[in-house]
């Protein structure tokens, strides 16, 4: 009976280690979450003088002049801020604090979680050749796009210098409109937020926010109701915040949408709306390598899938026209005939074979795959994530992107032009005893495109960054290693990618010195 | 020389995708204070089919998935009444077709204890009653995110089992409901895709629950029965069309199978235990056919020494 009652306490105590464990539930805390408010220590007030990308200047559009702020309209709009802050709830106080870490940012996350949701390869059609995403029919399998490497690093690109070149224009017209903000004008109101110094007509948050939703339509046409929803979140959040009144932000997001249709225009004729190529394209990519006495690539999914993106090479960057991209080709991999080959497919098949945990956390750090907002994203999250901590206003945030993904784009042509240049097997395409730790690429193997990226990502961060640009290059060298310790890369393919990458980002710090924010 | 007594040790494992577990933690059967039954295991099983959500289909970038697995499993009798469970697997996985490198290590250790509260004999069965808790936890760094040739989940789990057991002359049945909370899993990577962009290398994993019904022919050491098991997970997503597995998703299976005792003549406290599961339906999981085969030993630490 002793020994009964001993057990029955044992077994209480156990059933109450269970209940404490189920108890503490498991939050998640996300790096992003619940960060400060963003609050410029220089707020760039004179950035309507720099140098915008595409326009010819910061009033190549129109924007009409706000009524005066002791207009009746006026004093209604700054009826609705208080009689909104009076009845505020939970949910809209969440959101407020979500947007106050700075419209930028937001819409770079809101950008690589649609990446990261579209970036999946279609399935195969039941005769095994593969379907085509539709931007004509985004609805339908497969989804358009599949937001792969090339197609992301566009996308990021676009987002980021359109928010730039509207901002340009929007801190051009706050210095001409020199409205003062809700609470100078009605002592009332409070601002429930840091709001950086200033005019604030056309609101710099509503700036951004439509030329985001404008660009992100183009690219996600089957999310707008989605974009629609953030931007109205976002429009509402600053006028709840006290910082701005209605029409700063309907004035914002029109000027952010008119700027945006110029990068739209350009988007539509880069090329790469024709850069998944035809039959025709693929098949002769692999008769020149062959006509070269080069083994071609052959894809190693089954059944074989087309490349991916094969004429990116192609399409129009920022930096350089389609010449200077041919013209600034890598030399030539070792050729597959080649000892140095040989010795190459040796040391990935050395990196196949060997399990070594350290390696693999590595590859799956950097992996970067299906599903994932890709390698550019990575580099956009490794950016905002340290850029949080300088305190900058919007449209200094907008320029870092801009120039950090319009490398990150130039990268991606230049490596995609290498790549279907040279059409250069993969090493388990070669010596079929390779095994990969991450998933196989569908396209050649030379030169590495995380290489490629990270190197241009560390060395434009690096000048943005100075204390942190030894970081920066270990972080593009790990990324570059991961592929070859992920049996998915020669040496050739990572080595001559990082130094690729890094000459692209110094045409991005060229440009960096002489646009006036520095 | 060791004695078997009045209740009937059955171990082996068996294999839920990558869960791993003891049989005696399903069972209705209790150790005898101070004996203890240990043996090793293999098991295997394989899919080339599996569903991707509810949709059933096969990938030529995997083909055929095979899972092996060694399991040390014990069970002690603290008492009659208490009993402690473990289980050790190493799992090794590999796939038929593609270019993705298989895996292989120790998974995840569990440790249970089971307790028999209730126990009568009426005029014509016998009627008990047990709950289990147990915790598992991985001894060894291996990768969850590798789905699907990672060899376990990397969760941390408690789980809670009860047990009720009839038996009626040489004929039985067995009905248990577990309920498992499993931890964060940690990934190498520092952001990841379910239904929306989590930014964080933390994965919140969602519980699960199993409903197991058994039934047969029990007597003396020999043991013939049949199983219907169905696995649940509260929550949880489904893989995208064409997408990868991920830890998270939500992952179900009804399965049925026979498990078959057999006591080796002459050798006092030696069986030989074999089991046969296959998947009939499920969620974001492998149809696989599974089979176990293992002996087991048992020691008797009652006799005083002399």
């Amino acid at each position: 009976m002793k020994t009964q009652t001993k057990l029955n306490k044992i077994f209480l105590f156990v059933s109450l280690l269970a209940i404490g464990f189920a108890a503490c539930k498991r939050d998640l805390k996300e790096r992003t979450a619940n960060i400060e408010a963003l609050n410029p220590i220089n707020a760039d007030t004179n950035a309507g003088n720099w140098k915008p990308i595409l326009l010819s200047k910061p009033d190549e559009f129109a924007m009409d002049a706000p009524i005066a702020v002791s207009s009746p309209d006026y004093k209604l709009e700054l009826l609705e801020i208080k009689s909104r802050q009076n009845q505020i709830t939970d949910a809209e106080r969440d959101a407020m604090e979500y947007w106050a870490s700075g419209s930028v940012m937001r819409w770079n996350e809101i950008l690589r979680e649609l990446v990261a949701k579209y970036n999946l390869p279609p399935y195969q059609n039941a005769d095994g050749t593969y379907p085509i995403p539709s931007a004509a029919n985004p609805f339908a399998y497969p989804n358009f796009p599949f937001s792969n490497p090339p197609y992301a690093a566009r996308a990021y690109a676009y987002v980021s210098a359109a928010q730039y070149d509207a901002l340009v224009a929007a801190y051009h017209y706050k210095n001409v409109y020199k409205r003062p903000k809700p609470a100078e004008t009605d002592k009332t109101i409070q601002e429930l937020i840091p709001i950086a110094k200033g005019y604030c007509y056309p609101s710099e948050d509503a700036v951004a926010a439509g030329s985001a939703a404008a660009m992100l339509t183009l690219l996600f046409p089957g999310e707008q109701e989605f974009i629609q929803q953030k931007l109205a979140e976002c429009k509402n959040a600053r006028i709840l915040a006290g910082a701005n009144s209605r029409s700063d932000m309907d004035a914002g997001e029109k000027l952010g949408r008119a700027v945006a249709g110029k990068f739209i225009a350009r988007a539509r004729t880069d090329k790469a709306g024709s850069a998944v190529g035809n039959a025709t394209d693929w098949a002769k990519f692999e008769s020149d390598a062959i006509a070269k006495g080069e083994t071609p690539w052959i894809s190693q999914e089954s059944p074989k899938r087309p490349p991916m993106l094969p004429l990116f090479g192609k399409v129009k960057g920022f930096f350089m026209d389609s010449a200077e991209v041919a013209s600034q080709r890598p030399a030539a991999p070792p050729s597959t005939n080649s000892d140095q080959f040989k010795t190459e497919t040796e040391e990935v098949y050395k990196y196949s074979k060997e399990y070594n945990r350290t390696n693999l956390a590595i590859v799956h750090r950097w992996a970067d795959g299906v599903s994932t907002y890709t390698p550019p994203g990575h580099w956009n999250a490794i950016a905002c994530e340290d850029f949080i901590g300088q305190h900058w206003s919007e449209v200094r945030w907008a320029r870092n992107l801009a120039l950090l993904n319009m490398a990150m784009f130039q990268a991606a042509i230049c490596c995609w032009d290498a790549k279907f240049a040279y059409y250069n097997p993969r090493p388990s395409q070669v010596n079929p005893k390779i095994k990969t730790w991450t998933g196989l690429p569908n396209f050649p193997s030379y030169v590495s495109g995380h290489s490629t990226f990270s190197g241009s990502a560390a060395r434009f961060l690096g000048h943005i960054l100075p204390s942190k640009a030894g970081d920066y290059d270990a972080m593009a060298d790990e990324a570059s290693n991961s592929r070859l310790y992920g049996a998915i890369h020669f040496r050739s393919d990572i080595e001559v990618g990082l130094t690729m990458g890094k000459a692209i980002g110094d045409k991005a710090i060229a440009l960096a010195i002489i646009d006036g924010a520095e | 020389m060791p004695l078997i007594k009045k209740s009937i040790p059955l171990i082996f494992c068996l294999s839920f995708s990558f869960f791993v577990s003891a049989q005696t933690d399903l069972d209705g059967i209790m150790m005898t204070k101070k004996n203890l039954c240990i043996g090793p295991s293999y098991g295997h099983s394989s899919w080339k089919k599996y569903w991707e959500g509810e949709l059933l289909r096969t990938n030529e970038n995997i083909g055929t998935i095979s899972t092996s697995m060694v399991n040390i499993m014990g069970n002690y009798g603290i008492t009659d009444n208490l009993n402690i469970i473990f289980g050790l697997p190493w799992v090794k996985t590999s796939a038929s077709a593609g270019t993705l490198h298989g895996m292989q290590g120790i998974q995840d250790l569990s440790l249970l204890a089971k307790y028999r509260f209730y126990n009568k004999e009426f005029k014509k069965f016998r009627l008990s009653a047990m709950g289990q808790v147990g915790v598992s936890t991985p001894l060894t760094n291996y990768s969850p995110d590798f789905l699907p040739l990672s060899i376990g989940m990397h969760s941390k789990n408690l789980m809670g089992r009860l047990i009720a057991d009839v038996q009626h002359k040489t004929w039985f049945a067995t009905g248990s409901f577990q309920y498992m909370v499993r931890s964060n899993v940690q990934l190498d990577r520092s952001s990841y895709y379910t239904t929306r962009l989590y930014l964080t290398d933390l994965v919140q994993m969602p519980d699960m629950w199993n409903l197991n019904f058994r039934a047969g022919y029990r007597k003396g050491e020999m043991y013939l029965e049949a199983v219907a098991d169905k696995w649940n997970t509260v929550g949880g997503f489904d893989i995208r069309r064409n997408d990868m597995p991920f830890v998270s998703n939500n992952m179900d299976a009804f399965r049925v199978g026979v498990n078959a005792k057999i006591p080796i003549p002459k050798v006092n406290g030696l069986t030989v235990v074999a089991n046969a599961m296959q998947t009939l339906s499920g969620r974001n999981m492998g149809k696989s056919l599974m089979y176990t085969a293992g002996f087991f030993y048992i020691l008797d630490f009652s006799k005083k020494k002399a």
